[in-house]
Parts: structure tokens; sequence; C-alpha cells
């Protein structure tokens, strides 16, 4: 792995030298490191590029990391994952991108991740994107994220662009069995001429299924947001979204959300909120002795944690 | 200590709410200010914290001219205030509240012991977010926590704290405000219109119509301001007290 991986990985995936238990590094279109342990197996997917993770219903509080980086301008990465996820495991996935550039051209990673949770397994899935690098070359990132839960199954779904990239183009769906459990946290910060668009579709079709699909971002300088969120309730369930977003400088967010109930028992709830910082909390901030430079810092830094 | 003279405000929308205030907090003594609501306590309480801005008049700090310094000036000269309405934050815990106030990274124990000053079971509030999910009474209390633990604060301001807080948490308040004024160590501005806080203030300044009604020892204001006859509050009728 060359320099640019590693200081990637720290970022995106905690990386302090090693990875304890499964993992593939992906560097530049390529596998750069790869290890299974006795309950995750990690194998090339035929006819495209990507991998597939079997994780065995025996996992108990595995990890298995699989980042993917692209160090240098001029690469467009497109990656096809598969997990399956056996009945009853209990593992945590950390993915992860981070995409270098320091020349003209663009650099993109495209990962398209589909999860097949089986019956009763539990799965939290965390995934960190970030750009790095001065180059004038955009660096985007447009992940593909689908997810099958199979009845009783749980998920939570973590994932956050800290800064840096150019655009990023972000569609998850789900589609939830009996009993299934969804939870996704989205948090997003854009700056200067960055663009974003996030576009959640949950679709609830098992009875007592549920979802809480949480969004928090930020939009600096002149940066522009896009976030669309769907929940369809197709039988007696609870779905809830939250969309929060703090506007500085001249950012702009655009949010959609809707709910659709096609079911009398389908209890839906939205909520949402768009606007600067509110004033009085900068001003409580400064009478910590905080400047309003470094309360708006702190608030944001919050609001994202 | 603190130095007011002649100070005037007026709302946006050009209600003079602070005609002329003269005050003179003594330094490390409590001093409440009462009188009744819309008199200007609250507007005055800001302008010492410097959210507002007087139109006319000046403060010294220590004989330094404050009048234009902005918050963060004067929180870092040494006043700390605490809301009458605490703020509420998306993500900031009350953990990190109470660290930016202290300016240093805080033990969890110490910690607890900040919050049970206050009335609080500390381990279910050291990770909560300051957000709605917590009660007026609730945040409150830590907003009051914030400004007791006020690193390198010399003038401690507190706006109602008493207001949205149960009787049992008031009165370990009170225990609290007692301590800090047995230390001696830091000037104290409470803005209440609670009978025990009054019983443990050293001055009583009373404030109505944008004025400083009558300003002095609580031995002297206190009797005259619950029973006597030239009350600063409406009459109720029947009644010797006044709850305007």
């Amino acid at each position: 792995m060359n320099i640019i991986t590693e200081k990637l990985l720290s970022i995106v995936s905690d990386w302090d030298g090693k990875f304890k238990g499964a993992f593939n590094i992906r560097e530049d279109s390529s596998c750069a490191a790869r290890q299974n342990s006795e309950n995750i197996k990690i194998e090339n997917k035929e006819g495209k590029p990507g991998i597939v993770v079997r994780v065995s219903g025996k996992a108990k509080g595995e990890t298995v990391f699989i980042p993917a980086c692209v160090t240098k301008s001029g690469i467009d990465d497109l990656v096809y994952n598969d997990f399956y996820i056996g009945e009853g495991a209990d593992v945590i996935v950390v993915a992860g991108c981070g995409v270098h550039s320091d020349g003209e051209e663009e650099a993109r990673h495209n990962g398209i991740h589909r999860f097949f949770i089986g019956k009763n397994a539990r799965v939290v899935y965390r995934e960190k994107h970030i750009g790095t690098g001065e180059g004038t070359g955009a660096k985007r990132i447009d992940p593909v994220t689908e997810i099958t839960m199979e009845q009783g199954a749980y998920m939570e779904m973590d994932t956050s662009q800290i800064g840096g990239v150019t655009s990023s183009d972000r569609r998850t769906t789900a589609h939830l069995a009996a009993e299934a459990k969804l939870i996704i946290r989205e948090r997003l910060l854009t700056d200067g001429t960055q663009t974003a668009k996030s576009d959640f579709v949950v679709t609830l079709d098992g009875d007592d299924s549920g979802v809480d699909l949480i969004s928090r971002s930020v939009a600096k300088g002149n940066s522009v947001q896009e976030y669309r969120s769907v929940i369809e309730g197709n039988c007696r369930c609870t779905g809830h979204s939250e969309c929060d977003a703090i506007l500085a400088g001249n950012g702009i967010v655009n949010a959609a959300p809707a709910l659709n109930a096609h079911h009398i028992d389908a209890s839906l709830i939205h909520e949402a909120a768009i606007g600067k910082i509110a004033g009085e909390q900068i001003i409580k901030l400064c009478t910590l002795g905080l400047t309003e430079e470094e309360a708006e810092q702190k608030i944001i830094e919050g609001f994202l944690k | 200590m603190l130095k007011l003279q002649g100070i005037h405000w007026s709302t946006p929308e050009g209600e003079e709410i602070l005609k002329g205030i003269d005050l003179d907090i003594p330094e490390k003594e409590l001093t409440v200010i009462t009188g009744p609501n819309g008199g200007g306590k609250t507007s005055l309480a800001k302008m010492i914290a410097g959210i507002y801005t007087p139109s006319a008049g000046k403060i010294e700090l220590d004989g330094q001219d404050i009048t234009n310094w902005n918050v963060t000036e004067r929180a870092k000269a040494g006043i700390a205030y605490a809301f009458q309405q605490p703020v509420r934050f998306k993500g900031l815990t009350v953990r990190d509240l109470l660290e930016l106030s202290a300016g240093a990274n805080i033990e969890e124990a110490k910690l607890c012991g900040m919050l049970s000053t206050v009335g609080l079971c500390a381990q279910e509030y050291i990770n909560r977010s300051v957000d709605s999910s917590l009660s007026g009474g609730e945040s409150k209390r830590i907003e009051i926590a914030t400004v007791l633990n006020r690193k390198g604060a010399s003038l401690l301001v507190f706006d109602e704290p008493e207001a949205g807080i149960d009787l049992w948490s008031f009165g370990k308040l009170t225990e609290a405000f007692e301590r800090l004024k047995a230390e001696g160590s830091r000037s104290i501005v409470i803005i209440s219109h609670q009978e025990r806080i009054m019983e443990i203030a050293d001055n009583i300044a009373v404030i109505a119509n944008g004025r400083v009604r009558t300003f002095g020892k609580r031995a002297d204001i206190l009797p005259e301001l619950l029973y006597g006859e030239k009350q600063p509050f409406c009459p109720v009728a029947g009644t010797k007290k006044e709850v305007c």
C-alpha cells in the first residue's frame, strides 16, 4: 500500500497499521490486501470487479473492514460488493472511501453495495467518505447501497461525508420483511462549490417492521445539497424520518421528504428543519468565552457528531 | 466591581426599557435584583453580559470601561451569564457544554459533582444532547451548572434561576448559592422574585419601570419589600405581599 492509502485508511476506517479480523483493502481499483476469518470469508466477485463477503451465522461481535481508496487523479473506480449475512449473525462492517487527487483529472469511486441480511441477523454498517489532495480535478464518490432484510433482521447504517468531496450522489434503497428494523444516520458536510445528493427509499413490507432515518447536514460556502427520502408503508409498520440542515454562507439545501402510507396501520412521521445557526446558540457559546467563529465551528461539530 | 452609570436601552422597535440605571454591584457579595415583570431586569442582565449594548451610559468592570465590549470579551474578562430561557443545541452534549465552560476536559467524577450540585443525577445526563429531549427544568439546571463552573469567572449573573425548577432542586440550588457566597471568591448577581433567594442576599436592588427604585443591604430592603408600605410591586388586596 502506498502512503496516501495508509493516510486515507486512518481517516475512513480507523486504520492503525493493521486490522483485526477479516478485511479487504482496495487501492486504485486493485486488491491491496485481504484476510479471512473463521466466520467471515471474502472472495472475488465473478464477472464484475468487487468482492463477495459471506458472514456465517456463527459470527458474534466480529468486524470486517472493506475500505476503498483512490490515491491519484485519472482513476474511475467502480466496484460491486455483495454481503451475505447469515441467520443470527452479529457483525460490524466498516466500509469507507477516501479519494485523493493532486492532479487535474477527476478521481472517482463508485461503490455498489448489496446487503442480504438473514433472519434475526444484526449488522452495523459504517461508511465514512472523504476527499483529500490539492489537485484541481474533481473528487467524486457515488455510493449505492441496496439492502434486503429478512424477518427480525436489524441494521444500523452510519454514513458520513466529512469534507473534501467535490460531488457525491448517494442512493440507498431498502426492503424490510416482518419485524426487521433499519436505522440510518447520515451526516454530510459540504463547502465551496461542492454538491451532494442523497436519495433514500425504504419500503416496509412486513408487519412490525420499522425504519428510523435521520439526516443531518451542513451546507457552507456556495455548496448545494439535494435530499430526498421516501418511506413506503405497505403493512403495519413504523417509519420516522428527520432531516435537519444548517445553512452557512450561501449554502443551499433542497429537501423533499415523502411518506407513502398504503396500509391503515402504517404509522409514518417526518420532521424537517433547515436554517442558519440560531443567533442565541452563538451568543450562549460566546458567554462561555468563544468567539463567534469558534462558536459556529463548535455548533457544527456537535451537530454532525 | 461592576459599575453601571446612566444606562439607557431601547428595543429595536423603539420602546425604552432601561431609563437611566445607576447601580454599583459590590465585589464578592451576593446581590439580588428584583422587581415587577417587565421592569427591565432581564434587559439589565443582558446588558451586563454584553448581549445588549446601551444607547447611553457607561459600564465599568474593576475600573475598566467595558461599555462597548462584546459578549466574548466580557466573558473573557470574567463575566458569566445564565440565561433565563436556556439555549438548546442539537448535538452538543451536557459534557460538551460543561467542558467548554470549564475550558478543559473534565473527568467523569468531577462532571457528576457539577451536576449533582444543581440536583441532577449525573450519570444519566453527561452524554445527553442539550436539546428538546430535556425538560425545561433539566435544561435550566444544566445552564446554571455551566455558569457555576465557568473558568476564570469573577462575576456570575443568574437570570431567574428558580424558573422551572422543582422545590427539591430549588432547595439544592439555594444551598449552592449559599456555598458560593460563603466561598467569598466571586461576585454574584441573581435576578429573582424568590423570597428564599432574597433571604441569602447581601444586597437587594429593586428595578421597576426601567429604573433602580431602591438599592441597599438586605436587612434594610427586604422587610420593606415584603411588608412595608413603599412596595414597588402591584398590591394584592387583603395581603401584605406583592406578586405582580
